[in-house]
């Protein structure tokens, strides 16, 4: 798929996002008429409201802010090593399975003592127990059987999501079950943080980063590397238990903000976008970190601007608009210095080719003038577009589209009955181009046993990126003058339109 | 107990009969493509669409909504077209997913499971928001999409016949299925266990892996509409994945799987009405009267795979181990035949004693060696005679054969590896369970028919049966 597809597929997401976003402000009372959705009466949310929630005067906003944004930085930092380690769909699992703890730590805690079942850490504890049997029913079956990972993860994420969801069905039926809300758990409600929860997910946030650092080499080297932290003496399975263990800690703490459908993007968006800005672990990991804090604040005061927003799928679309973004505009990878770089060296290549076209069809005539008894300088030949057709394959369009560049760039002068004279600079520039390129040719004839005919070919690919110590190597060898001035003959006719061979147009 | 669990299905009605016959029926039709998925490794895609067709289905949703309030078409028109809006959003989102994700990984060069999880939870994000933000025009809600509504989807029947719509079109998807199956057989299953081959031979695996992808995307909007996302991840890659363990043929393999989906549904839904009431009762919950079906099928189905993963008779742990098991008691058995075959060349026939406590073997085969002689002399192949064990004409001969094997396996390596000496035993120690007759003929006249091995001891001639 090409970018532009891309493109146009995130602009038509923003579009929907946009129309919907506006059309279902609108909340009535009554039972939905017909009518609704064709007068969609938006509102910006009133100033007060606004300058209320970005500058934080709301007590509950504060609390939901600092717990998620915490949330998101630390959730950043274990995302950008399970993304190096190519596990980011184990996370998915992870989460997906602490569905059943929590029903069952709810079930356990009310039959010893009824309303301890509601308290947010058994809960908690639960989801953790649950995740770790996943986690370690995945690894039996991928030691038993000869399932693919990928299928492994599948079952063990539907089984534990499914057995879930049962005993969830069951224990809504118990009336106490309602004040535990279980279901905040599944699709996340921000909403519900109060001043503990914020304290539970410091603390928590802080050891999980804390251990991040402390064991930032093995970790990195685990990810990058594992059979070599192996032989180094590693200690590779425990190290690998840690991190694990460390994602199941990022989902249990981001359970109840995200919800176990969507937790799994907070790990994984942030670390993903930060690839495409930096090649470094460390940078990686800080931008990642970053990245999730700033979609969870964004994600909050979003949701808190717009009612029934629900926080968890809003942070976890600021964090895919950040992904979106960085792989269109990543310094490292993005999408637009890729295409950037691309059209530079494009138009670096297209000069060369020109200049060389150019000085090659002023030297022949000013050969062929010669033996007539004019000798004439390269300056003061007059080339036209119809012999520098022969030069190259280019359409006569293109030539003059691309004539008309040089004389901008002040490389060759147009003079008034059409003919175009190559400037001084240009004929300097070009000898060196020119002479990169016969050195090319007479290496590959005289060293690699290529015949004439068939050296201009590879000559044209490489003559742009011969870099001066290669140059200087080829002079040596060729005993040719290390001048640049002193441009080699062609080991072949040139004009090789007329010889047979063509110079293709890339 | 027994009686309580036929108190809680004796108001067993005909609509009890038809939530089993619907969700056997989206089972089975989840189950055809799911096969597929799983051969194809391409089985968290099967998971990841079922979470994004969530976005489609919305977009459906609101796209017939939007239309009839537009005053685009009719309203007697409407429930059809809103039908045929819902599958035809999730089959495109579900083609964007593939779409998408492989674009990110190709262009933005992303891990592949870090593409698939951005892009599905940023359409799966996005369709709990809409969903969230609509609420208000369509009868939509994040639970019910989440967790279906088996139980109330069977009460919207087709005219007077009693037959719930969801059944109809649930069997159509499975008819469908069938058919795609049955006609391209033979390309799926190329293309699932050769790609390049069946590319080589012009079939074209890209347009089989998109046909496999919209009919998954369409299975499981089908399934979702009546039995809900939970039931539809279970049912498409759980069943296919315990037929796999059962079976090592692909037309086994789905016909397993097409069992195992009806199984689920029909032992799914009795043990909802039953397990619950009957654990939860005893437990000081007697309100509980029952559980959601999908549920428990997907628990049924997790019952189903952890079973076939212990008790499956080629591919199980249980049956690997007591191979594993057998294995082993027979190598110790021929290294006690060995043993007690080469201290009679030389001296006394060894005590019990002495072979079980010999100081090289572990505490394990000590237990090994205790049980192989007691097994040797229930096959008469050994007898106990004042403490010593001594060989019966049928041991005997067996014995030859290790210590043949064993000899001329050192003689071998010995003239053609060149190894000192001290090397030859441990690897002949190996290699002589696995010679048999016609290998050892071969050995011999290799060795132009030695009479002794390199350190001297006399062959012992092939045992006449």
């Amino acid at each position: 798929m090409s970018s532009t597809g891309i493109r146009l597929l995130m602009a038509l997401f923003i579009v929907i996002g946009t129309f919907r976003m506006t059309s279902a402000q609108e909340k009535n009372k009554i039972p939905p008429t017909r009518t609704t959705l064709s007068r969609p009466d938006f509102s910006l949310p009133e100033w007060d409201q606004l300058v209320r929630v970005v500058l934080l005067r709301d007590y509950n906003t504060r609390v939901v802010l600092v717990g998620t944004v915490l949330l998101g930085v630390c959730s950043g930092v274990i995302g950008t090593f399970l993304l190096l380690r190519g596990r980011a769909m184990a996370g998915d699992v992870i989460s997906h399975s602490a569905l059943p703890g929590l029903a069952i730590a709810f079930l356990v805690g009310e039959a010893i003592d009824p309303g301890a079942g509601r308290v947010t850490s058994t809960l908690l504890i639960g989801a953790v127990i649950s995740s770790l049997i996943g986690m370690g029913c995945a690894n039996l079956v991928r030691r038993f059987t000869k399932l693919k990972e990928e299928t492994v993860l599948a079952i063990v994420l539907s089984l534990f999501f499914g057995f879930g969801a049962m005993l969830l069905s069951i224990v809504q039926q118990i009336p106490s079950a309602q004040l535990a809300g279980l279901q905040n758990y599944i699709f996340g409600k921000a909403a519900s943080m109060v001043y503990d929860d914020v304290v539970l997910i410091g603390v928590s946030a802080g050891i999980v980063v804390l251990l991040a650092l402390l064991f930032f080499k093995e970790l990195v080297i685990l990810c990058f590397d594992e059979d070599f932290a192996e032989t180094q003496g590693w200690p590779t399975k425990r190290l690998d238990l840690l991190l694990m263990g460390l994602v199941v800690c990022v989902t249990v703490i981001g359970l109840q903000s995200a919800g176990l459908l969507l937790v799994v993007a907070l790990m994984m968006t942030p670390s993903a976008a930060a690839r495409f800005w930096t090649d470094r672990i460390g940078w990686l990991t800080l931008t990642s970190a970053i990245l999730g804090g700033a979609s969870c604040y964004l994600g909050v005061l979003l949701s808190a601007l717009f009612p029934r927003m629900a926080t968890g799928a809003v942070i976890v679309l600021m964090g895919s608009l950040f992904f979106f973004v960085s792989l269109l505009l990543g310094l490292r990878r993005g999408l637009f210095w890729k295409w950037w770089h691309a059209i530079q060296l494009r138009q670096r290549v297209e000069r060369a080719d020109l200049l060389r076209a150019c000085y090659e069809a002023a030297e022949s005539l000013s050969i062929s003038q010669e033996n007539s008894g004019q000798p004439r300088e390269l300056i003061d030949v007059v080339i036209t577009v119809p012999q520098l057709l022969a030069y190259r394959n280019w359409s006569e369009r293109r030539w003059n589209r691309l004539l008309t560049k040089a004389v901008g760039h002040e490389l060759i002068v147009s003079l008034p009955d059409g003919g175009y004279r190559l400037t001084q600079g240009a004929i300097a520039e070009s000898r060196r181009i020119v002479r990169n390129h016969r050195l090319w040719e007479m290496y590959l004839i005289h060293y690699a046993d290529v015949a004439p005919s068939h050296v201009d070919r590879g000559a044209d690919w490489i003559e742009h990126v011969l870099a001066p110590d290669v140059v200087d190597e080829l002079t040596r060898l060729l005993n040719e003058p290390r001048d640049v001035v002193n441009v080699p003959e062609s080991p072949h006719p040139l004009q090789p339109e007329m010889t047979g061979g063509g110079r293709e147009e890339r | 107990m027994v009686a309580e669990f036929w108190t809680y299905l004796s108001d067993w009605s005909s609509f009890d009969t038809w939530i089993v016959v619907t969700a056997a029926l989206s089972a089975m039709a989840c189950a055809l493509p799911g096969c597929f998925l799983v051969l194809r490794r391409q089985s968290l895609l099967g998971d990841v669409l079922s979470h994004t067709v969530l976005l489609g289905i919305v977009l459906g949703f609101l796209g017939s909504h939007a239309l009839l309030v537009g005053g685009w078409i009719l309203p007697s028109s409407y429930p059809a077209i809103q039908k045929a809006a819902i599958f035809a959003g999730a089959i495109i989102i579900g083609m964007i997913t593939a779409v998408l994700a492989d674009a990110v990984k190709r262009i933005g060069r992303t891990e592949s499971s870090a593409a698939l999880g951005v892009v599905y939870t940023t359409l799966f994000a996005a369709g709990l928001l809409l969903i969230r933000l609509a609420a208000d025009h369509i009868h939509i809600d994040a639970d019910c999409v989440l967790f279906g509504m088996e139980e109330t989807a069977v009460l919207d029947t087709v005219g007077t016949t009693g037959i719930p719509r969801s059944a109809i079109v649930n069997g159509g998807m499975l008819l469908v299925n069938g058919l795609l199956v049955l006609l391209f057989f033979k390309e799926l299953r190329l293309s699932s266990f050769d790609p390049q081959l069946a590319d080589t031979l012009g079939l074209r695996p890209g347009v089989i892996n998109m046909v496999l992808l919209i009919a998954t995307s369409a299975t499981l909007v089908a399934a979702f509409e009546s039995v809900g996302n939970i039931l539809v991840i279970a049912m498409l890659i759980v069943p296919p994945a315990t037929a796999f363990l059962l079976s090592d043929r692909l037309p086994f393999m789905v016909l397993w799987s097409l069992f195992l989906a009806g199984f689920c549904a029909i032992f799914g839904h009795i043990f909802a009405l039953t397990v619950p009431p009957i654990l939860f009762s005893r437990m000081g919950w007697p309100e509980v009267d029952g559980a959601r079906t999908a549920g428990m099928m997907a628990s049924v189905a997790g019952i189903c795979f952890f079973g076939a993963l212990l008790f499956s008779p080629r591919k199980g742990v249980l049956s690997k181990l007591f191979y594993h098991w057998q294995l082993q008691l027979r190598f110790i058995a021929e290294d006690v035949l060995g043993t007690i075959y080469r201290s009679q060349e030389t001296r006394e026939p060894p005590s019990k004693q002495a072979l079980v406590f010999d100081p090289s073997l572990r505490w394990k085969q000590r237990l090994l060696t205790m049980w192989a002689l007691v097994r040797m002399k229930q096959l008469g192949l050994v007898v106990q005679q004042q403490g010593e064990v001594l060989l019966t004409a049928k041991g005997t001969s067996l014995a030859e054969a290790i210590v043949r094997s064993h000899r001329l396996w050192e003689s071998y390596m010995a003239r053609h590896l060149q190894l000192p000496d001290v090397h030859l035993h441990a690897t002949a120690e190996w290699v002589e369970h696995y010679l048999d007759p016609a290998l050892r003929e071969a050995l011999e006249s290799e060795l132009d028919r030695p009479q002794s091995d390199p350190q001297g001891k006399q062959i012992p001639a092939e045992p006449v049966e």
